[in-house]
């Protein structure tokens, strides 16, 4: 009896510090983001008079008003949110449709030539081309300066598609020979009965891509030469960063701190909306790559 | 006799082996129509290139016409190991790799094994949510409040950034993080860390989760505490994971986040900043020395190659599941 009491006391303290570390780094790696969304609600004096804050004292939405004003900064970032939602959506779906119809083709297992198209797949997982021989072949198809150059060359990710692949196999093969037996083709089971019994696997691969393009900027940087066709993740690096490094020159006109600091929460903004469900199912999604991968 | 009935029968066979064959393929015409698209896709983006890293052993720069230019053999790989950038990049690709890992690498282990000894579900979720945010902003956004966070004062008078501030109560001195090229290192590794580790708890967490209650009620009774427990049936239950993670850590030890270090990279600390990645962006899309720049992706793949392929053998040798 006198071990167990001991024990719990122990345990105690341990737990205080466990709980206490936990939090700690909790709050450090969220205080940043909350500094950034109270600070472009603050005046400009307030951010350059105090380092750190989580409620502004004086509450405006200047920042906002000149960045969404057509003749301040609001074209361009307009423009550019436009832009980022196409490529985002326009983006996913293609993703979506070039991933699902390859995984479901490859989840027969009698399939003629299954592994062999499978071990590509994985080759290309290992080793690839590289940078300027893939923008080569993008140029050469006459994608430069284009907004495909942001959504084909990325259609498939090799990794999602194999656990989707995973998915399409592990459905009960019963539905689709009795489909089959009624005359549906195979395009017809994928359609009417694969994809439906997949919805929310779809979801979670479909919010997987389109993070992937809104957070997307290099790839604009790669193949787009025209600053008017920037999505908004390029357009943020250049205010924010790019004026940075002309600050020591007197002549560079500079953005005022707040709105850097509400263009970096407009790019952040749309991940928060969608992260319960991100959190939710990726975690998931992991999980289940993990195990089978 | 019975061989020489098949050897006479196998034309037959064959052709009928043959039918067989071709009446499958036909039978599964719809499926091939369906991975249609997608093995256009990998032949046009990820096999076309491959043949196009033969321009690695070309003098091809952008604007000539790709016809006229001469084969060079391995030259422009020789001018690279030449090169004084080489010893450089180099230093820096495995400086920012080794730090990553001494110093990244042990820290999601650790909070999976504290987020383990929760037992407050409420609390758990809440750390879970908090810790995971930084992995889904873009990279942009993460270097966006790195500089607001490490800016220097625009004026006397007024304040730095957070960190810059913090900086100087510590040491004293007004460093210039984002223009020093000692600290960029550093830069690079806390970024990681604030990113990632969150994240990277996720793959031991789901192996803590495959961990049976009952060892540990046997534990308690033979009077094992906290600590024991944890060193005696959580580190072992989560043991072959870490393997598995420092394995690929080690194969992919040329890897450094490309897009990280293009955007923390300025002219002021390139001598730190320039990395294998960011050479090869360098040279071929902004200067449009294709040839050379091929070169060094393709150098770089292959040795990436050859260290996972090992790290792969190692893992399989050390009776782990491999990775491929």
């Amino acid at each position: 009896m006198r071990g167990l009491k001991r024990r719990s006391i122990g345990s105690i303290v341990a737990d205080v510090i466990i709980y206490f570390l936990l939090a700690f780094f909790a709050v450090i790696t969220v205080i940043p983001f909350v500094y950034v969304i109270a600070a472009s609600f603050a005046p400009e004096y307030e951010i350059l008079t105090r380092p750190l804050f989580i409620i502004p004292k004086t509450f405006t939405l200047d920042a906002y008003a000149r960045i969404f004003d057509p003749n301040d900064y609001g074209l361009t970032v307009l423009r550019s949110l436009g832009v980022s939602v196409l490529v985002t959506a326009i983006g996913t779906i293609t993703n979506l449709f070039f991933t699902t119809t390859m995984a479901y083709g490859l989840s027969r297992k009698s399939l003629k030539g299954r592994n062999f198209i499978l071990n590509c797949v994985i080759f290309t997982m290992v080793f690839s081309g590289g940078m300027i021989p893939t923008f080569l072949i993008v140029k050469g198809l006459g994608m430069y300066n284009t907004y495909a150059a942001l959504i084909l060359p990325g259609a498939i990710s090799a990794y999602n598609m194999i656990i989707v692949r995973n998915f399409f196999q592990e459905l009960p093969s019963g539905l689709e020979e009795a489909a089959a037996i009624d005359g549906c083709t195979d395009i017809g089971i994928f359609l009417k009965i694969a994809l439906p019994l997949s919805l929310p696997m779809l979801a979670t691969f479909g919010l997987f891509y389109a993070v992937g393009h809104w957070n997307n900027y290099f790839g604009a940087l790669l193949y787009l030469s025209d600053p008017m066709k920037y999505p908004f993740q390029l357009i943020l690096r250049n205010i924010v960063m790019l004026s940075q490094e002309t600050q020591n020159d007197p002549n560079a006109l500079q953005p005022q701190e707040t709105l850097k600091m509400a263009i970096i929460v407009i790019g952040t903004v749309p991940i928060l909306c969608v992260y319960p469900f991100l959190q939710k199912h990726f975690a998931a999604g992991v999980m289940v790559g993990a195990i089978k991968g | 006799m019975a061989e020489a009935a098949k050897v006479s029968l196998s034309p037959a066979q064959k052709k009928m082996m043959r039918e067989r064959n071709w009446n499958k393929i036909k039978k599964d015409k719809w499926m091939y129509l369906l991975l249609l698209p997608g093995v256009l896709y990998f032949i046009i983006f990820k096999f076309a290139p491959m043949w196009g890293v033969l321009i690695a052993f070309k003098n091809y720069y952008a604007g000539i016409p790709f016809l006229n230019t001469p084969w060079v053999g391995f030259d422009n790989f020789i001018d690279f190991f030449k090169d004084s950038d080489f010893p450089r990049l180099l230093k820096n690709t495995l400086i920012i790799s080794g730090m990553n890992l001494v110093f990244y690498f042990p820290l999601p282990i650790l909070l999976a094994l504290l987020m383990n000894e929760v037992k407050v579900k409420f609390y758990k979720n809440a750390v879970q949510t908090m810790v995971y945010v930084p992995h889904f902003v873009s990279m942009v956004v993460i270097a966006s409040i790195t500089f607001m966070l490490l800016k220097t004062p625009s004026m006397e008078g007024y304040t730095g950034g957070a960190l810059f501030e913090l900086i100087k109560q510590i040491t004293g001195k007004q460093v210039n993080v984002l223009e020093s090229p000692t600290s960029f290192y550093w830069v690079i590794l806390f970024q990681a860390i604030w990113k990632e580790t969150g994240w990277g708890t996720i793959i031991f967490l789901a192996a803590l989760a495959g961990v049976d209650v009952e060892q540990y009620e046997a534990a308690i009774v033979d009077g094992a505490n906290r600590f024991q427990q944890m060193i005696y049936i959580t580190l072992p239950a989560i043991a072959s994971t870490i393997v598995i993670m420092l394995i690929l850590r080690m194969g992919s030890v040329l890897d450094t986040g490309f897009e990280q270090i293009l955007l923390m990279q300025n002219d002021l600390n390139i001598t730190n900043s320039e990395t294998f990645d960011t050479y090869v962006y360098q040279i071929g899309r902004v200067q449009g020395n294709y040839g050379f720049s091929t070169a060094v992706g393709l150098f770089k793949s292959v040795v990436s190659i050859i260290c996972i392929q090992s790290a792969n053998f190692i893992a399989r040798k050390l009776g782990q599941s491999s990775l491929f």
